[in-house]
């Protein structure tokens, strides 16, 4: 009896099969690679979603008048638009990434609660599929995605009652798949495997994890009371009947200023893996950024409040949230330096993967120095509502968290498909990406500073050709998606196959086949280097090192 | 999956017929899941705690002007009941852990019965309340943050009246497989901890 037949013929009796089909994919299935896919393909399809929304809410504002769509579609478009990207794309899509990513980087068969990932999986579609299908009836919430009280207290109950319920589904599915990343990621490791040998993505999704546990319950605790006051009558956030709005606004951005680093975090997660396989180096201050990951969810716990500047927050407040919102920046900072010391005199092969990589570096500082500008209370209060902050937060969440994402796409194409991603294709995409998204959102610094307002339908005609060139962006943009789907589908089924580690990088996900096999690895796997020890020994992770029982670790995620 | 628990021996010459494989060979993490869930659910309840306190600091007076008064007696009462349950509720722990599931079935029905009393007189209270949900602002915070505490001890008592259903085979629960049991008297001290605080907030303070 060798160690490798008695998994392989338990994995055949309990999924029939050694191979996924492709119904699968669109069942309740409980292996991780399948949940991640799932995740994954779900929140591009919303991403599409969101993106023609915000192509026609761009087309309304190529012209100083409402002439395209009425006010109320447009304040229903731009709630979605909002809601969608944030809620059924980026935070859903990071997820993905983790589920397919995590148990494959430590060596796990599995994540912790199988049954629970996939539940968490499914809530998502039916929550998503009822707040666009809002606008189709003409029933859209308008408040925009921040859903201030008194404004989304008067603008419709049915839209903001499906804007509360599908908020509350979503919140509840992130919960429960961050509580599985946190279990999984302490506790499901190889036991060759300390903390300080575990990938930088595991490091990135433990505080992600740990931001979505902390903020979303309070997100739900402000939302169950703004049901109350618009469907039973209560007063909490109503001015008018004795509450209070800004407790509201507190209650928010508690969850929704952490929401940033939980939408970022993957990603910036997922820039340290890509970067040192493709420059063919170490990782730069590996314990840097690692630690700095944690550093930044403990600092985005604590700086809400510097979205509520004009709020009439006291002095004294200000001051705490505009100093430690900018003590953000270091820790930002110390992984922007660590991404650039890594690729500073490697081996660079400008792939896709890479160049959306070092895409999301360029772009995201610019993200992340408007930021600290929009910390500092005094230039805060004068550009507060203003396209500035749209520019300021489309740089950090479109070049930041979108070009992560690609990247991240392109890098596990392989791995996820077991094909590889036509480059050229790949190239098209990016460079399209990257002057459509410069040429949408700079303009948008100026509008903001010449105090051209955000979430309205008309505008002053002065900001016409700011505003035209912006709509050239975002049509550009709409089409730069085109070479992506394109590749992605002729890839997924006819690209050139790839096989188990096509990129020659060091982590446990590359060191099985591509796809990998149901249960990941055949015999657990022994780490024999760390995960970023490029061009220090030309020695692979020693993968087949058979461990003594073997065979009782060959259970099946669930039946 | 998860809340089987399967017979090792049985697995093993079961490899190719059977369903329930999975979870025995790694480590049981499910109270670890659990412990972190119930850190999520805290951030929900200190989230409503936080809103409260401060409603309370930027209103002029609290209780609001007008506000009828409440008896302090039931909900002493009711609350030395609930506490007085997690007390009750550990016996059955240590009884599964000594393999006496009559124990279990004994601790965790006398549990269930205290809990139920405690919902009995919440409604009760509420039943005899002068003020209602939209009275004022007091009186909204009183309603939601107690109701929203009670549907937490209803679904403990579901936990509980689901693991003596379960325990009605006296093989299901032993000394060394009880997570049920385990998860059902954490959360019931959670909720136990919660009203505590609720307590302190809404009727001494």
């Amino acid at each position: 009896m060798t160690q490798t037949e008695i998994p392989s013929s338990i994995s055949t009796a309990h999924h029939g099969g050694t191979e996924r089909k492709w119904w699968h994919y669109f069942t309740f299935n409980e292996d991780h690679k399948v949940i991640g896919v799932q995740y994954l393909v779900t929140a591009f399809f919303f991403y599409l979603i969101g993106g023609l929304m915000a192509a026609v809410i761009r087309t309304e504002l190529a012209t100083p008048a409402s002439d395209f769509v009425s006010p109320e579609t447009y304040n229903g478009l731009l709630t979605l638009h909002g809601t969608i990207m944030i809620f059924l794309w980026v935070v859903p899509a990071g997820a993905g990434l983790a589920n397919y990513l995590i148990p494959l980087m430590i060596g796990a068969r599995d994540m912790a609660f199988p049954k629970l990932n996939a539940m968490a999986f499914w809530m998502i579609p039916p929550a998503g599929i009822t707040l666009a299908l809002s606008l189709l009836v003409g029933e859209a919430p308008q408040a925009g995605w921040t859903s201030y009280p008194p404004l989304s207290l008067m603008t419709g109950k049915v839209g903001e009652g499906i804007w509360i319920f599908s908020l509350l589904v979503l919140g509840t599915s992130s919960i429960l798949g961050a509580i599985n990343f946190l279990v999984t990621i302490l506790k499901m490791r190889v036991p060759s495997m300390p903390t300080n040998k575990m990938p930088l993505f595991c490091w990135s999704m433990m505080a992600t994890a740990l931001l979505i546990l902390i903020g979303t319950p309070v997100l739900a605790g402000a939302l169950i009371l703004l049901a109350f006051d618009l469907l039973v009558g209560t007063a909490f956030f109503n001015p008018m009947g004795g509450g209070d709005p800004i407790v509201y606004q507190h209650m928010f951005w508690f969850y929704s200023h952490p929401a940033v680093y939980i939408m970022v975090l993957p990603l910036f997660g997922a820039i340290s893996e890509i970067l040192p396989v493709h420059a063919r180096k170490p990782v730069f201050g590996y314990q840097a950024i690692a630690y700095s990951s944690l550093a930044i969810a403990f600092l985005g716990c604590i700086v809400w409040a510097h979205h509520m500047f004009t709020s009439g927050t006291p002095a004294w407040l200000r001051m705490f949230f505009m100093i430690a919102t900018m003590v953000i920046a270091v820790p930002t900072g110390i992984k922007v330096f660590g991404w650039l010391a890594t690729i500073w005199g490697g081996k660079l092969s400008l792939n896709s993967a890479m160049l959306f990589a070092m895409g999301f570096v360029a772009v995201f500082v610019i993200g992340g120095i408007t930021g600290v500008m929009l910390a500092s209370v005094p230039f805060d209060i004068h550009v507060h509502d203003t396209y500035f902050v749209v520019a300021h937060l489309h740089y950090v969440l479109f070049g930041g968290s979108v070009f992560g994402l690609y990247a991240a796409i392109y890098h596990w194409f392989p791995k996820i498909t077991g094909r590889l991603v036509n480059e050229t294709w790949g190239r098209i995409h990016f460079i399209l990406t990257f002057i459509g998204m410069n040429l949408t959102f700079m303009p948008m610094h100026q509008l903001g500073l010449q105090g051209m307002n955000r979430r309205i339908a008309l505008y002053d005609p002065k900001f016409t050709s700011l505003n035209e060139l912006a709509t050239i962006g975002s049509y550009l943009l709409a089409v730069s998606t085109i070479p992506f789907l394109i590749n992605a589908i002729w890839s997924w089924a006819k690209g050139p196959k790839a096989d188990g580690n096509p990129w020659n990088a060091l982590t446990l996900e590359w060191q099985t086949s591509s796809p990998p096999a149901i249960e990941n690895f055949e015999v657990l796997p022994v780490l024999t280097s760390g995960p970023y020890d490029y061009g220090l020994e030309e020695e692979e992770v020693g993968l087949p090192t058979a461990q003594a029982g073997s065979a009782t670790l060959s259970s099946s995620p669930g039946a | 999956m998860q809340g089987s628990t399967v017979d090792s021996a049985k697995v093993a010459l079961d490899y190719h017929g059977s369903a329930a494989t999975g979870h025995e060979a790694h480590p049981d993490h499910r109270l670890f899941g659990l412990i972190v869930f119930l850190g999520a659910e805290a951030m929900i309840f200190m989230g409503l705690f936080m809103a409260y306190l401060t409603f309370r600091a930027v209103y002029p007076s609290w209780p609001p002007e007008g506000t009828p008064e409440r008896e302090l007696v039931l909900p002493g009462i009711n609350t030395a009941i609930l506490i007085a349950s997690s007390f009750v509720i550990h016996r059955a722990d240590t009884a599964i852990k000594q393999n006496n599931v009559n124990g279990l079935r004994k601790w965790f029905a006398i549990t269930a019965a205290m809990g139920a009393i405690f919902l009995a007189g919440q409604l009760y209270e509420y039943h005899n309340l002068e003020f209602g949900l939209t009275t004022n602002l007091y009186a909204s915070t009183f309603y939601v943050l107690t109701g929203f505490h009670g549907l937490h001890v209803f679904l403990g008592l579901g936990l509980i009246l689901a693991v003596l259903w379960r325990a009605r085979q006296r093989e299901h629960y032993s000394s060394e497989h009880h997570f049920g049991v385990e998860a059902a008297e954490l959360y019931w001290h959670f909720v136990d901890v919660v009203w505590i605080v609720l307590f302190l907030l809404l009727y001494i303070l």
